[in-house]
């Protein structure tokens, strides 16, 4: 590991003024994927700006419109065992519970997971489908995007310099609505998707899908939402033929490679099961007690 | 056997906790990183990029001048080594290729070898310091694959290598084929005509590692009167001190190894890679230099198993086997050494099959050279040949376990080597298999299968040394020199109060260090409880017959007139005089002085033995997942000294041969860069990925140990590879042939896809 300078503001105002500088700055919240890459050498750094001190990046509250906010540093744990958010946002706890294991979870942060950009991170996919926004800071103001905009390739995410990422909001799911999230890992635990899907749906009383949303990880350069899915599902009746349409989208729209974890063609097929099992489990949520 | 036939024992048999337990538990027990002697620095080794290269040049004037570095350490500081081979346990080595391996000389043969080191106040400035190294190489291709690596115009690693067998050269040009070895029986081209069934079926396995959690680590301290201390963890402190001898040419006298606790071997923690570099940097810093391997350096750089290519062909005539024409094709890695020969001759250890025909080869590749892992050789092998056996069953339309008893060896039968087996408890072990209840309930439900596969380990006897203080109170000290890998020190324990009729917590048993006890081969080939064990017995029987003299000569009766049993002495001919051990003990001052027991031995009588396995399992197979729904390993341990410990050996084994069977693989790029270098994407199972495994002890006392001890910790690594197989083949109707049998390799197939 090289040496590295670190310091740990206490406001945003402080941890602004330290980014740029010409020093190549590793922002540092969880550091569960951050500290593992500094040790083995695979990223390196000038400064080290830990933000976990600054108390309204951990923070996690229900907003008065009905959307959740969570500080980009706040721990994982601090978010899914939360009631409230199991309750309105189980997608979210699909993803947040399976992001390394329990201990790790006690420590690594949903800002974490979306900056360190992955193509096969957990989050991404179910804060897309979703409908998440990304709010984003610096010393000029603050901006908000998508989720599915913040990725550029693995590892990249469009952060600009002297940009930090605050907040993630994941708004209210519509009534008749839900979402699920899940990967394929060969293991039962401690793995990376080999792929993964994430699925929210929308039914009227009657059974047709009023509003989709399907999105994909591990199977391109950066987590992919899939408009065709969607599309392919609108109006349709909810079921097995509609599902495989919509799977068969996903299938197609996988940019898949060949490496340790897996191969294209197994990815490829895998994510079309993926997608089709993701929109059985929203369709579940979506009718539970109907 | 059955519980009449069984002796009585009062200490064997039962559950006592292990001597290292509390320590370990408590976190106190000393591992190899927990060594600290006064003024200990740290070292970094600089590893090869390439995984086949020639070194032009290295020059280190940048890292010696970096600030904080104390030394710096190239191969020009090893003495040249001789070009002779040495006994190392399950496997042998040569000392010129081993001081190759630990710091390359003019050619680097995988990626990750070792090149250069440096020593420093902090491993971060020894890290610095080593990327300033410049290493300039030219790059040569790259042999991966051990069938390719044995075609004619394959690129080779040693120009000088010409392929071997039975001590003479067989080829009349280089080749990565090292050696050869084959065997042959009866008249097999005969025997395939004649055939009621014939299998032919090829089948290959990866490169896996042993996977234990604590990396190697080697800290060493080389005084300015050259006399050196090391603080190690391995199988072996003896061997350990042999091969630095041999590397450093220092005599063995001047060599103190201190064995630490050690977190997992597996056969891995037998050749030596971080100490004599530690050695040569504490030697050049005046310092205690420690070196610890990242897990990536353990996976690129220590001793995985052979990948293999095996080709299988069987016949049954009669209800039974009766030919096999087998091919076995082992990497040994880098330098020559693959566990091929013990594969040849375990694959058709269980079965007496008249017509045979074995050839194994030995190839070298660029990829780490190969270690010992867990009854070596054996495991590939049985995947092979209990797959084969197992379809051939399916083809007479036998029940796969009652033809492989109708096939069966048993005492009498020859192995492929001549030698006659002596009581041995396969049959045993089909028949406990057939009986238990996991195989007579049925196996119901779509995408679910049942497999069952039985395997063989030779275990070994080789040298041990023991002593045994009597202490004044009764309590004794045992003196070993075994590495305690899986609860040897209780094994050991119990044994030595069995034999001396007093209570397992009487004993003390201290694992020491090379100047404190006599040498000791490494605890490997399961030997440990059987060899060690017949040491601590003899060591006993010395004790008694010591105190049995000075019985004699206070009761003032002749010698054979006094008897020990059970922890007492008595005179035959006068019923007053007795005295337990603990008076005996307390009269030692009076008696003659101390009294110590003593034996060394080179242990003849080891016990083969066979584990018999049975795995269900459910496919999915749209996503290739497989989860072991089921699982029950049959073994014969000839006694159980401590069959809780004897269980987790067990347990163990089945677990780490399903990780081998389904996740794990050295996954290499066309370069030879290994992809999944961490415990992330090598993937070892975790507890949430394996059943609680059954297990069902046999005891077919081994003739050749006074309680009938075989050793427990190999076999069970053998059969699981073929029994998941088998049970995947039943589930999927598809036969899977080589390992792993991933997800994607299940999903490729089922699905058809490119």
């Amino acid at each position: 590991m090289e040496a590295f300078e670190y310091v740990a503001p206490r406001t945003l105002a402080d941890a602004y003024s330290l980014l740029g500088n010409g020093r190549r700055v590793a922002a540092l919240a969880g550091g569960t994927d951050l500290i593992v890459q500094l040790r083995e050498a695979r990223r390196s750094c000038d400064l080290v700006l830990d933000l976990k001190r600054i108390p309204e990046l951990r923070v996690v509250t229900i907003a008065a419109d009905g959307s959740l906010q969570v500080g980009a540093a706040a721990p994982l744990a601090d978010v899914y065992e939360i009631p409230e958010v199991r309750r309105r946002w189980p997608a979210l706890v699909d993803a947040a519970s399976i992001i390394g294991g329990t201990a790790v979870q006690g420590r690594a942060s949903l800002g974490g997971n979306l900056c360190n950009a992955s193509p096969a991170a957990d989050s991404p996919p179910a804060l897309m489908v979703m409908g998440a926004r990304l709010r984003i800071g610096s010393a000029a103001g603050t901006r908000e995007l998508p989720v599915g905009e913040f990725f550029a390739g693995p590892g990249q995410n469009t952060l600009l310099p002297g940009e930090l990422l605050l907040e993630v909001i994941v708004p209210p799911m519509p009534a008749h609505s839900a979402a699920f999230y899940h990967r394929f890992i060969p293991r039962n635990e401690m793995d990376i998707a080999v792929a993964s899907a994430g699925a929210w749906l929308q039914v009227g009383s009657d059974g047709t899908i009023e509003g989709a949303r399907i999105a994909i990880g591990a199977v391109a350069p950066t987590p992919l939402m899939v408009p065709a899915a969607a599309q392919a599902l609108h109006g349709r009746k909810a079921g097995a033929e509609a599902f495989a349409l919509a799977a068969q989208e996903a299938a197609s729209a996988a940019r898949p490679i060949t490496d340790m974890r897996g191969s294209a063609a197994q990815r490829r097929h895998l994510v079309g099961v993926l997608a089709r099992r993701a929109l059985e489990r929203a369709h579940q949520r979506a009718t539970e007690g109907r | 056997m059955t519980a009449a036939e069984k002796p009585s024992y009062r200490v064997i048999g039962t559950r006592p906790i292990r001597p290292d337990g509390v320590e370990k538990v408590t976190g106190k027990a000393l591992f190899g990183a927990d060594a600290r002697p006064a003024g200990l620095v740290y070292g970094k080794v600089l590893r090869s990029p390439h995984a086949h290269a020639r070194i032009l040049s290295i020059d280190t004037r940048a890292a010696e001048a970096f600030p904080g570095v104390l030394a710096v350490a190239t191969a020009r500081d090893l003495p040249a080594a001789s070009d002779e081979v040495q006994a190392l346990g399950e496997t042998a080595v040569n000392l010129k290729e081993l001081s190759d391996n630990v710091l390359a000389s003019d050619r680097v043969l995988y990626r990750g070898h070792a090149v250069a080191a440096v020593a420093a106040a902090s491993v971060h400035v020894a890290e610095e310091a080593a990327r300033r190294i410049r290493v300039e190489y030219e790059p040569l291709p790259v042999v991966l694959d051990v069938r390719e690596a044995m075609l004619d115009d394959a690129p080779l690693l040693n120009e000088r290598l010409l392929t071997r067998s039975m001590g003479k050269t067989i080829s009349d040009r280089p080749s990565n084929v090292a050696s050869k070895v084959q065997f042959v029986g009866g008249d097999v081209e005969k025997a395939f005509a004649e055939a009621d069934a014939v299998v032919e079926r090829h089948f290959t396995t990866k490169m896996v590692h042993q996977g234990y959690i604590e990396p190697q680590t080697a800290t060493v301290q080389w005084n300015p009167d050259g006399e050196i201390t090391v603080w190690a963890t391995t199988q072996g402190a003896f061997a350990c001190r042999g091969q630095l001898a041999e590397v450093l040419r220092r005599p063995a006298s001047t060599i103190r190894v201190i064995p630490m606790e050690v977190g997992g071997g597996f056969g891995g923690k037998t050749p030596v890679y971080l100490e004599p570099v530690a050695a040569i940097l504490s030697r050049k810093s005046g310092r205690p230099v420690m070196l610890t391997m990242s897990r990536s350096e353990v996976f690129e750089a220590t001793g995985p198993t052979s990948g293999t290519s095996i080709h299988v062909k069987l016949a049954a005539s009669g209800g039974r086997l009766t030919a096999a024409q087998l091919d076995l094709a082992y990497e040994a890695g880098a330098y020559p050494g693959s566990s091929v020969s013990a594969g040849a001759m375990t694959m058709l250890a269980p079965y007496d099959v008249e017509n045979f025909k074995i050839d194994g080869y030995d190839v070298v590749v660029n990829k780490p050279k190969t270690a010992a892992y867990r009854a070596p050789g054996s495991p590939a092998a049985a995947f092979a040949l209990e797959q084969a056996v197992d379809e051939l069953a399916r083809a007479i339309g036998a029940d796969p376990l009652a033809f492989r008893e109708a096939s069966s060896s048993r005492e009498g039968t020859r192995m492929v080597n001549g030698m006659p087996f002596p009581r041995i408890g396969h049959e045993e072990c089909l028949r406990a298999a057939m009986e238990s209840a996991h195989y007579r309930s049925p196996i119901e439900g779509p995408n679910r299968g049942r497999g069952v596969a039985s395997g063989y380990w030779f275990n070994a006897g080789m040298q041990s040394s023991v002593t045994v203080a009597v202490n004044t109170d009764g309590t004794v000290n045992l003196v070993e020199g075994s590495s305690d890998l899986s609860g040897t020190r209780a094994s050991l324990a119990m044994q030595l109060a069995e034999s001396l009729g007093i209570e397992y917590s009487q004993v003390r048993v201290t694992v020491a260090d090379t100047d404190s006890v006599g040498h000791n081969d490494v605890s490997g080939g399961s030997r440990t409880t059987f060899a060690t064990g017949l040491a601590v017995h003899q060591a006993a029987l010395d004790i008694q017959q010591q105190m049995r003299t000075r019985a004699a000569k206070l009761w003032g009766c002749a010698e054979d007139e006094v008897v020990y049993e059970a922890g007492s002495l008595r005179c035959t001919t006068d019923e007053a005089k007795t005295l337990t051990f603990a008076g005996m003990a307390a009269q030692s001052a009076r008696t003659g002085g101390p009294i110590n027991g003593r034996a060394s031995l080179l242990a003849r009588g080891a016990g083969g033995a066979f584990g018999t396995h049975i795995a269900d399992v459910e496919v999915d197979p749209e996503t290739g997942k497989v989860q072991v729904l089921r699982y029950t390993a049959v073994q014969d341990v000839g006694t159980a000294i401590h069959p809780a410990y004897v269980e987790g050996q067990i347990q163990g084994g089945a677990a780490q041969g399903i990780g081998w069977a389904l996740n794990e693989e050295y996954y290499y790029d066309d370069d030879g860069r290994l992809a999944n270098a961490s415990f992330l994407d090598y993937r070892m199972p975790t507890a949430l990925d394996l059943p609680a495994i059954d297990t069902v002890i046999v005891e077919v006392p081994n003739p050749g140990h006074p309680y009938g001890v075989r050793g427990a910790g190999e076999v069970p690594i053998v059969p699981p590879l073929a029994a998941i197989a088998n049970a995947i083949a039943d589930a999927t109707g598809h036969r899977f042939s080589d390992l792993p049998i991933s997800p994607r390799r299940i999903v490729e197939t089922l699905h058809h896809l490119e």
